[in-house]
């Protein structure tokens, strides 16, 4: 059955305001194989995406379908030529039940009255087919995302979508729960669907791909057989260089201990945690999802509240209950969550740019505005943002490029210590490349990092120690000189 | 590469200004007496109260919050102050009376709010009733007649000029700079537009939201002496609903009801809009209830314009994530 092509695109022009999005598009992705699609963020990934499940139209090109011209003008539309896609980010309503979460949109019955039996019928049958252990009535807000996920390919199954498009599927969910979407998307391709698999995650897409497509600047630079790519390969044509290391570390001066923190404890979420830091250091935290990393962050930064323990910063004791606290002592924070607690969506990069630093800007009881365009400028050039201009709101850039701004926004303040939580999650090998050499440069500049991470090798390959915590506390510390892997696995797990 | 280009001359930020001038051109040809200074002028007087009331309007809704309670605030500032001038004889102790009463229940709604994280919406509505009440049960249900040169306020001229205008005109330049030359300004935009991000930025979210609110009473409490002072006595049950005239106004002036964006300058030409549109209708002897309908109608159409002129800008809360996304906003 291989071989055939089942999903063609050609020609494909989009452009928004000021942006090409995407230049003569032209993929093909045959039946039954699992097709990879790598670019940075604002490649058009998404965009090409979107215009394949009808959210966007093109503005010139067309879409083949088993070589049949399609004009896809509408999700639904596409739903019913069998083209499903998982986004990313995962909707749904979190007070429906499952039945009715898989029925969305397309309940059976009349348009008087839904048949609700016939919807329970057809999803105990679908969950037992699929093997999956929910029940027709619990509620969404009860699964985690994992199971959601599952759910959703589930629905991309009831209507039978022959065409499954996977937005960075593994971006949320742990190891183990990899291995069971692995299983399900080699299950989908050797029924003969097509599975298109975006994903930032080079290993993975070794993994499980049949051919990859590589984007740049809106552009396809090839699409290859996985056998004929290497990593370094599609690293290079994805970024259009080649990066000869990926992580730009070098040796600093370490200075005096700058941070220290001692007994730091909340209740039920860490404790006895206790750790320095010293001038010119990048400190990882190591362990695995829910030993209590995040939370110590948050509390430190005063984002959560703690019981005890006492808290150094530059020799002086502080005292910290408010993120206010944190930010006039010389703390910086970047969270975990960008979208929720790092940008204002609605607001220009500047002003998210200055946000932290607004007594800079605002002096003698006025904006001045003249230096605040310098000092975004000359920060956003420095660091590469792309946006066409101050006045962007910071919500049409790309992943990557909000991570920069929030980064710019706090190297602004210019904080004796940075904690910067999971920094690089979602963004692309040129984007965090350039975000590894900014860490570089504050921890030369005899400032500190703290850094959590659920990427062991981003550990390995930026700090200068790392601590491992289990259960919510600290395991066990390594020197640079003693990173193994294995060893941190030890005592993530002891 | 990150290029800064001078912004060339958005147009879809004055879509809502070109709405304007259109009303104001159909509007002379319906009658030629529209454009007559004096009409003007009386324009410009009648829209004092409501201009006063969309800023405060416009700062809450920025900063993801409301107030229900203007209305009703501004008729018990009003009777306080002019019970307070009947009896101390003072125009100043008016003033200060009028102006304190409004900061007073703002105090309280931002408490509520601030405190006891009561939505905004509920607060100011149970203020709404308390100071409609309050205002109800200290005149008797009366209305404070005889009000002596209190009038002056609504009615009184410097030169040609009203002087609620030059009120009006000042409040307008005081709102500008703080939107767009305060920290407090721009904390309003960031705490509406995402207050988690706001707060892990360092910004005092409530004490930028008890600001908010006591500017926004001392809004309500001029408003209701000027509103007092132009009819001419102190009316308890006066003003009602004018909280939603305050909202109307900075909403088709662009203010994006998820909070986090909208301008001083959309919100007076908002205000103005409705302005010219009352007065037109009146001029041309239109029926009241046909008025409301006309009124309604030509909101709907007048915002519904301005969202598509900015291709979805007013979608803020629209989640985006990736890759590049066209929907642009105004704001400023």
């Amino acid at each position: 059955m291989r071989g055939k092509v089942k999903l063609k695109v050609s020609g494909i022009e989009k452009s928004f305001p000021g942006v090409k999005a995407l230049d003569s598009v032209h993929f093909e992705v045959k039946e039954g194989t699992v097709h990879a699609l790598c670019g940075e963020n604002g490649a058009g990934k998404s965009t090409l995406m979107k215009i394949i499940n009808g959210i966007h139209r093109q503005d010139a090109g067309d879409i083949h379908i088993d070589g049949e011209k399609v004009a896809i003008n509408h999700p639904q539309h596409a739903q019913q030529l069998g083209i499903a896609m998982i986004a990313q980010e995962l909707n749904f309503v979190p007070e429906l039940t499952v039945e009715e979460n898989l029925f969305l949109g397309r309940l059976p019955g009349s348009s008087a009255r839904v048949d609700w039996k016939q919807v329970r019928k057809s999803t105990i049958e679908l969950l037992e087919r699929e093997n999956l252990p929910f029940k027709p009535t619990q509620l969404m807000k009860t699964l985690s995302i994992s199971e959601i996920q599952q759910l959703e390919i589930l629905k991309a199954l009831s209507i039978d979508a022959q065409i499954i498009i996977m937005d960075e599927p593994t971006s949320s969910i742990s190891n183990k729960e990899v291995e069971t979407l692995f299983q399900k998307i080699e299950q989908l391709r050797n029924q003969g669907r097509s599975i298109i698999y975006i994903s930032h995650k080079l290993d993975e897409i070794f993994r499980i791909a049949d051919e990859v497509t590589i984007l740049r600047d809106g552009t396809v630079v090839g699409s290859y057989p996985i056998e004929e790519m290497d990593e370094e390969n599609i690293i290079r044509l994805m970024v259009g260089r080649k990066l000869d290391n990926v992580y730009p570390k070098e040796a600093v001066a370490v200075g005096q201990t700058i941070f220290e923190v001692k007994d730091f404890t909340s209740e039920g979420e860490f404790k006895g945690i206790t750790f320095n830091v010293k001038r010119g250091e990048i400190v990882g935290f190591a362990g695995l999802v829910g030993s209590g990393r995040t939370e110590v962050m948050r509390a430190l930064f005063g984002l959560d509240p703690h019981t005890s323990g006492s808290v150094y910063l530059k020799e002086q004791e502080i005292n910290i209950n408010h993120p206010r606290d944190a930010i006039a002592a010389g703390i910086g924070m970047i969270t975990e969550d960008r979208k929720r607690s790092g940008i204002v969506p609605v607001r220009s990069i500047k002003e998210n740019g200055s946000l932290a630093s607004l007594e800079k800007f605002f002096t003698g009881g006025r904006l001045q505005w003249k230096k605040e365009e310098e000092t975004n400028r000359d920060y956003f050039e420095k660091m590469d943002v792309k946006a066409p201009s101050l006045e962007t709101l910071i919500q049409t850039l790309s992943g990557g490029n909000q991570q920069k701004v929030i980064l710019a926004k706090w190297m602004m303040r210019e904080p004796d210590l940075l904690i910067m939580d999971e920094p690089t999650r979602g963004i692309d090998v040129g984007n965090k490349f350039a975000i590894y050499q900014l860490m570089q440069q504050i921890a030369r500049e005899g400032k500190a990092i703290l850094i959590v991470s659920s990427e062991l090798p981003e550990l390995l390959g930026m700090c200068d120690r790392i601590y491992v915590m289990n259960q919510g506390t600290i395991t066990g510390e390594l020197k640079r000189e003693a990173f193994d892997q294995e060893v941190i696995m030890k005592y993530a797990t002891m | 590469m990150f290029s800064f280009k001078k912004s060339s001359v958005d147009i879809s930020k004055f879509s809502i200004f070109l709405i304007l001038v259109f009303f104001i051109i159909v509007s002379s040809f319906l009658n030629p007496n529209f454009l007559s200074s004096g009409n003007i002028i009386n324009i410009l007087r009648q829209l004092a109260v409501p201009v006063l009331l969309s800023f405060g309007a416009m700062m809450l809704v920025i900063s993801g919050m409301i107030d229900l309670s203007a209305g009703s605030v501004l008729a018990l500032a009003g009777v306080l102050s002019v019970s307070s001038y009947k009896i101390t004889g003072s125009l100043a102790v008016a003033v200060v009376v009028g102006l304190a009463v409004g900061v007073f229940a703002n105090l309280i709604n931002a408490l509520m709010v601030v405190e006891f994280k009561v939505p905004a919406f509920i607060a100011t509505l149970a203020m709404q009733m308390v100071a409609r009440g309050a205002a109800l049960h200290y005149t008797g249900g009366q209305n404070i007649l005889q009000i002596g040169s209190y009038t002056v306020f609504g009615q009184g001229h410097i030169g040609p000029i009203p002087i609620s205008v030059i009120i009006m005109t000042a409040v307008t330049g005081i709102i500008y700079y703080i939107m767009k030359h305060t920290k407090l300004g721009r904390s309003m935009y960031a705490i509406g537009g995402n207050e988690e991000a706001a707060i892990a930025s360092g910004i005092n979210v409530k004490k930028n939201k008890y600001l908010t609110y006591m500017i926004n009473g001392l809004l309500v409490g001029a408003a209701g002496i000027l509103f007092m002072s132009r009819v001419n006595a102190g009316l308890s049950n006066g003003a009602i609903g004018y909280e939603m005239e305050g909202l109307t106004a900075t909403i088709v002036g662009g203010t994006s009801f998820s909070g986090g964006a909208g301008s001083t300058f959309g919100t007076l030409i908002g205000a103005l809009i409705i302005g010219v549109l009352n007065n037109i209708m009146n001029l041309t002897s239109v029926n009241t209830y046909i008025q409301q309908i006309v009124k309604g109608t030509i909101i709907a159409v007048a915002v519904v314009w301005d969202i598509k002129s900015k291709r979805g800008g007013r979608k803020t809360t629209r989640k985006i994530r990736g890759e590049k996304n066209p929907e642009q906003s105004v704001e400023g």
